[in-house]
């Protein structure tokens, strides 16, 4: 089984959450979803400052399989991208929770993140989805 | 490969390991009533002696005439190896075969043919060709408005000094995708487009800039000064070149200090002959930088798991048989063919061949239009072109044209539906293929017939 850690929240589109000490949150496919979509070959960030409704397709990723969009968890600002995955996108595959990461969002309203799925339902969203 | 029909006993096969009776049974989930049934518009088949008749009668129509138009597509001598290699069985097909187990010689084809674009382009990736230049230009303009994230207004700059019909194409296929082509007008006494008049523009969110070169009276674009211009007000430049031309002038890649974005253009100039209207290729060409957002097929350089070499599609995960709605674009194929023939073509005159033929080209268009210079025909504009010019008439074009024809002579493009505001003018071309004599035809022609005007 994939790893889903504890502290982070999820979407049913597989990225993860994470809430950062500054009101930010991080933002990156999860380990499932990257195990799915196979080796990445390119990762295509927004620019900062980018303005995003939730759910809207803010980034690619594209694997030697399928491009897949990336959805905004949340409603907010693009704060951050992660440049380095430009010239290697592997890390998504190595450390899809830590390097791996795609994006930084300030969101308009934290409290939609509590919205989210935690660890333990977006297992069972998996293994649902996996039958 | 082979590319032999199934016979009646495949079929039979088929259907029994399905467990179906007949091909029809395999449409049956659609209701009758949605059926068309008889295709009353379609003639009864015809066998091969009249269908030979038939379309020797229909080539006939066309006649031989002496051709002086250009226009988009260009009579350029094509020599006997280009059509005998291309239309050989291994390569011989409409289809583009490119599963890589079955096709190497296809994809190397494709391979090359894509290395030789870049060069002649001077841009450092080329796609495997797309259907013809026209719909190779709203390619351009979509792919612009993925790419220039700087610039969300989805306008693009389209001057009037681009062929009309890669306007109105461009126009048909982009204005549904909330991008608006906003028309550039050209400076009267050059015929090309006056970079002052970008100034206007200057500061405002424009995606791109559409330059073409030469543009569609033959006449130069001051290509590095409208490149600068537009990267200086973070636009895409979109280049649309006659490819013949590239051999002579400055490539696309080096237009001012950082080239053009996005190449694209007609490539029938390269080994396809006019043949009524096509079937042509269209070539687009890109920065590196750019090339995931570019649509269409690219073929690769790879090795198999024994170290040899080997080509293969790449770049295939933003195609429409992966991405459906969200690919690149709607092309997923090439105009395999063609590009077959324009390989050879290019492979067979080479750097130098090329440059020859639009140096001729260019000084037959020279000779001829000082052979129509005269009291009542006269250059349009005053810059320099390639290989075609816009002669202005002081008398009704018409008269003085329609009688050419039949005497089997084409003597160019009449401008005037397109262009009103430039009265009674010709559009004329003069490639390799047309000799001094045939100009001098021409000229006599022409000449008799203002005589005839004048004096009546």
């Amino acid at each position: 089984m994939s790893e889903a850690p504890d502290d982070l929240r999820y979407t049913k589109s597989h990225e993860w959450v994470r809430q950062n000490d500054d009101g930010t949150i991080t933002v990156g496919i999860t380990d499932n979803a990257q195990d799915q979509l196979g080796d990445m070959v390119y990762v295509e960030v927004p620019e900062i400052d980018k303005e995003l409704e939730a759910e809207d397709a803010c980034a690619v990723v594209e694997s030697v399989k399928a491009a897949s969009d990336i959805y905004a968890p949340v409603a907010g600002t693009v704060v951050e991208a992660n440049e380095d995955l430009a010239d290697s996108p592997e890390v998504v595959n190595q450390d899809p929770f830590g390097a791996g990461w795609i994006i930084k969002i300030r969101p308009v309203d934290s409290s939609a993140i509590d919205l989210l799925m935690d660890a333990n339902a977006y297992q069972a969203f998996i293994e649902d989805e996996d039958h | 490969m082979p590319f032999n029909p199934q016979t009646e006993q495949d079929i039979r096969e088929m259907l029994s390991v399905i467990g179906v009776d007949a091909i029809e049974d395999l449409f049956d989930e659609i209701p009758a009533g949605l059926r068309c049934g008889e295709l009353s518009g379609v003639p009864e088949a015809l066998n091969e002696q009249e269908i030979t008749r038939l379309m020797l009668e229909r080539a006939e129509l066309d006649g031989r005439p002496l051709n002086f138009i250009g226009a988009g597509a260009y009579e350029h001598h094509i020599p006997a190896v280009v059509w005998e290699i291309a239309t050989r069985g291994e390569f011989y097909s409409a289809y583009t075969p490119y599963q890589a187990e079955a096709s190497q010689g296809t994809l190397q084809l494709i391979y090359e043919y894509q290395t030789m674009m870049t060069a002649l382009m001077a841009m450092d990736v080329s796609n495997a060709s797309l259907y013809d230049g026209a719909s190779g230009l709203a390619e351009a303009v979509l792919m612009a408005v993925r790419a220039n994230r700087k610039s969300k207004s989805r306008r693009v700059l389209m001057p009037r000094t681009v062929h009309p019909n890669y306007r109105k194409t461009a126009q048909s296929i982009v204005s549904d995708q909330a991008i608006e082509l906003v028309e550039l007008d050209y400076d009267r006494e050059g015929g090309h487009i006056d970079p002052a008049s970008l100034e206007q523009y200057a500061g405002e969110d424009i995606t791109a800039l559409v330059i073409p070169q030469p543009n569609f009276f033959g006449v130069l674009e001051e290509v590095n000064t409208l490149t600068d211009w537009a990267h200086a007000n973070n636009i895409f430049v979109i280049a649309v070149v006659n490819p013949m031309a590239m051999a002579l002038l400055k490539p696309p890649g080096k237009w001012g200090k950082e080239g053009a974005d996005i190449v694209v253009g007609e490539g029938q100039p390269l080994g396809v002959p006019l043949s009524s209207g096509g079937p042509y290729f269209g070539f687009m060409c890109c920065r590196q930088q750019w090339v995931r957002q570019m649509p269409g097929r690219i073929v690769g350089r790879t090795v198999d798991r024994d170290g040899r070499d080997g080509f293969t599609l790449t770049l295939q995960a933003r195609e429409q048989h992966i991405r459906r709605s969200k690919a690149t674009s709607n092309i997923c194929t090439n105009q395999g063919l063609l590009v077959t023939a324009a390989t050879i073509y290019m492979a067979l005159l080479g750097g130098e061949g090329l440059r020859r033929t639009a140096l001729a080209s260019h000084t037959n268009t020279s000779i001829l239009v000082e052979k129509l210079s005269n009291e009542y025909l006269q250059p349009q504009f005053n810059r320099p072109y390639f290989h075609e010019a816009v002669i202005h008439s002081a008398l009704p074009l018409k008269d003085l044209i329609r009688p050419l024809y039949a005497q089997n002579i084409q003597p160019g493009f009449v401008l005037t539906e397109d262009y009103p505001e430039l009265g009674e003018s010709l559009l004329v071309c003069a490639t390799e293929t047309k000799t001094e004599d045939d100009m001098s035809v021409l000229q006599d022609r022409l000449l008799r017939m203002i005589d005839k005007q004048v004096s009546s």
